[in-house]
């Protein structure tokens, strides 16, 4: 049994905001301790979900990072550096770690800072965060809704991928994270910090945070108020951002196959703290914060953009003394001026159609005139060619008839001057005989 | 484990990527805020009500644990009054609170004393709907939806009384109805089997819906344990804050002459089942229900009122009340 007295003091102190309840002891055991197994059994069931946006210049490994923190390769090729604008491409997949079944979706950032005008290339990312966090809205505003199997896309965490200049950040990094920070979880990280030195690495970090802090950039700083994880949170925050190294190819190293990157000086070990800070990565994102970055996701970011849509529709909180349902009533009057509207809009188009229509059909009627009148023009070009034809027929049979006419009267001519010539001839012959 | 992937090439040598450290970050987040419980005990005066709720939680959280000589006397008309308390076990919080209901079944004419229960279930819910649809709304809203409403059947031995089928079957609902047999020292076994038979053939004959329900069971292994515990229903239980000395050891118990009653033990009577039901096992069920389904229905409802029949009927206040029969209530 506790001692009454600090359990009243913690006790009270945890419930500032509801009625004042007394604290009274227990004679034995009841069993409400089993209430968080509970808890979690359910979740259990339905199984998570963790939302990461991965957004930085193409190259900057990505995806390897990907691979090396959930261990497993996901499908994919590399992408090409001509994209037009910066799309954002999603892949989900389900992973299983003794009985946790976790639906991971990786957002993929493909384009970004490849184009030579840069200027929008945040507004692609913005609209798609914001997407998701209207589609909760939406769910959430059905009169029929199903909250609890609603399978969640919003952006619980975005990796920020810093190139390793070792000077500084670019200003694309600047003007994105700045659209972004009061959208969703940034976790700034400085990607294939293989390339700069233990030193320079030093030096980059501090001008990163300074500038971060100088342009008012807020990232997601690791949650400090649960005694458990205080000390280990509070550390981190310290080593932001994280300078990572991803490979998913094993060396050998003394006896032991590591995940590392091998130069001809030496060896990158992926898991080795002493020369990149993944293994501090992965233990902040996922082991130690991952319930975290949700519920910020949904308590401060969603409800940021859930307070601006509403009040941008029109909505506002009802006094006491008003009526309730306020947002009933807005709902409707807002529905009615928009059903107004679409009404007004087909009335427009009914007419443009008619009107359509009616040019159309005037066109054609036009058409069909000239076409009838050609008709009539060809046929009556027909008829005379046909007339002239057959006169030059009949002029060439009637030539024709004359000809045989003519031939056969000289046929008979000759028939008859022959026979009369056979027959003087005959004659002439008797005659010289004589 | 080594994690496993619905994708090709799994490289599982290099072990443990760490997810299922969730459960341990949400069991951490749930001891930190601590949980809130809202239960309430219906039955008439006499029944063991606020014993049986102070042996549930083996503290004085019932009402008469804390009212005052006044407040005594069966009350004229039913009343509504909320205690809340905090208890403590192994490091996890909760804010109990005992909703009890002074007064129901005591009058002469009962008539409709179901009604001020359900509005005051209603009215909860409407609370919590008003703080959800707020613009800017608080990070946590404060949950005062009843989880579980416990319903006490005398011991009469034969069947459900109109009153009880009556309450039973509007507020199964809105709320989730444990009924329990109060007092059950005073049935023999025999006695009680028969009378549990009964209970549930009149529950079945009125279509009465009680805790666990049959559709919202989830899969195959939820149906079966749900399945055996329908198969109980309702607990027949004794309620005690006396501790007595049985075999020696000090249990909780009631003492006759002819014997000890042992609350605990689960030949004498159910109570165990119904605090492992109510508390170890099903008490997160019993809050998901609540917000998930009945909360649910009742925002769908709301959120349709505006519209009223097309033939003229009255339309029926969301807090199940029909209209005319508020009017006459009222003169």
């Amino acid at each position: 049994m506790i001692v009454l007295g600090v359990v009243t003091i913690k006790l009270c102190v945890f419930w500032l905001d509801g009625e004042g309840a007394r604290a009274v002891p227990l004679s034995g055991h009841v069993g409400f301790d089993s209430m968080p197994d509970q808890l979690v059994n359910k979740s259990v069931n339905h199984g998570f979900c963790f939302n990461i946006l991965c957004v930085g210049e193409t190259g900057l490994g990505k995806s390897t990072l990907m691979d090396t923190l959930f261990n497993t390769k996901f499908e994919g090729e590399s992408t090409q550096h001509n994209q037009p604008g910066v799309q954002l491409k999603s892949n989900t997949y389900e992973l299983q770690e003794s009985n946790v079944r976790l639906k991971l979706n990786v957002v993929n950032t493909v384009g970004f800072g490849d184009q030579i005008n840069k200027e929008d290339s945040y507004k692609s990312i913005v609209e798609f965060i914001d997407a998701q966090f209207e589609a909760y809205l939406q769910e959430e505003l059905k009169i029929k809704r199903t909250l609890h199997s609603y399978h969640d896309t919003r952006i619980h965490a975005c990796l920020y991928f810093i190139a390793p200049t070792g000077h500084s950040l670019k200003s694309l990094d600047l003007v994105t994270m700045k659209k972004l920070d009061s959208k969703v979880n940034i976790i700034p990280i400085i990607a294939k910090s293989d390339a700069i030195s233990k030193s320079e690495l030093a030096k980059f970090k501090i001008k990163i945070t300074s500038e971060l802090v100088s342009n008012g950039v807020q990232i997601y700083q690791f949650p400090t108020d649960d005694e458990t994880v205080a000390e280990i949170n509070s550390t981190m925050n310290g080593h932001l951002p994280f300078a990572v190294v991803g490979s998913t190819e094993e060396v050998k190293i003394g006896n032991k196959m590591v995940r590392a990157r091998q130069y001809p000086w030496g060896t990158v070990q992926v898991e080795n703290e002493n020369h990149c800070d993944f293994v501090k990565l992965r233990e902040m994102l996922i082991r130690v914060n991952m319930e975290d970055l949700r519920e910020q996701t949904h308590t401060r970011h969603y409800e940021l953009y859930r307070r601006c849509k509403l009040e941008e529709m029109g909505f506002k909180d009802t006094d006491p003394d008003s009526k309730p349902f306020s947002l009933q009533e807005t709902y409707e009057a807002k529905r009615n001026e928009f059903m107004g509207e679409l009404q007004k809009k087909e009335e427009e188009m009914r007419q443009m159609f008619v009107q359509r229509v009616k040019e159309k059909e005037g066109e054609l009627k036009e058409a069909e005139k000239e076409l009838h009148e050609k008709f009539d023009r060809l046929k009556k070009l027909h008829q005379d060619e046909k007339k002239k034809l057959e006169d030059k027929k009949k002029a060439l049979d009637d030539e024709l008839n004359s000809f045989k006419q003519k031939k056969t009267a000289a046929e008979l001519l000759q028939a008859q001057t022959q026979q009369a010539g056979s027959s003087s001839t005959l004659k002439k012959d008797k005659e010289r005989k004589k | 484990y080594p994690p496993s992937v619905i994708s090709p090439t799994p490289s599982s040598e290099f072990g443990y990527v760490g997810i299922d450290a969730i459960l341990e970050q949400m069991r951490r987040k749930a001891m930190k805020q601590g949980f809130e419980v809202n239960i309430m005990v219906v039955g008439q005066s006499g029944l063991g009500k606020s014993t049986l709720t102070n042996t549930l939680f083996k503290s004085k959280v019932s009402r008469r644990s804390v009212m005052t000589t006044e407040e005594e006397r069966i009350p004229k008309t039913i009343e509504i009054k909320s205690i809340s308390h905090v208890i403590e076990e192994k490091g996890v919080r909760m804010k109990l609170t005992v909703i009890d209901t002074p007064g129901f079944g005591d009058q002469i004419n009962n008539e409709n004393c179901w009604q001020p229960i359900m509005k005051f279930i209603n009215a909860q819910y409407e609370q919590y709907l008003q703080e959800e649809i707020n613009i800017d709304r608080k990070k946590r809203i404060p949950d005062s939806r009843v989880h579980c409403c416990i319903y006490f059947i005398p011991p009469t031995g034969h069947c459900l009384r109109p009153i009880d089928i009556e309450f039973m079957r509007h507020l199964s609902k809105v709320v989730n109805i444990v009924p329990v047999i109060a007092k059950a020292d005073t049935l023999t076994l025999e006695e009680r089997n028969f009378f549990k038979q009964k209970i549930r053939e009149d529950l079945r004959a009125n279509e009465i819906d009680i805790y666990p329900q049959n559709e919202f069971d989830e899969d195959a292994e939820d149906r079966m344990i749900n399945e055996k515990i329908r198969a109980m229903i309702p607990f027949a239980v004794v309620g005690s804050d006396q501790e007595y000395q049985v075999n020696g050891k000090r249990l909780l118990g009631r003492k006759t002459r002819w014997g000890t009653v042992e609350v605990e033990n689960t030949t004498h009577c159910e109570f165990a089942y119904l605090r492992d039901l109510l508390i170890r096992t099903h008490m997160q069920n019993i809050k998901d229900i609540t917000s998930s389904i009945h909360y649910e229905m009742y925002r769908v409802r709301r959120l349709n009122e505006n519209n009223t029949k097309p033939n003229g009927q009255p339309a029926i206040h969301t807090n199940g009340v029909p209209e005319h029969e508020v009017l006459s209530h009222e003169m």
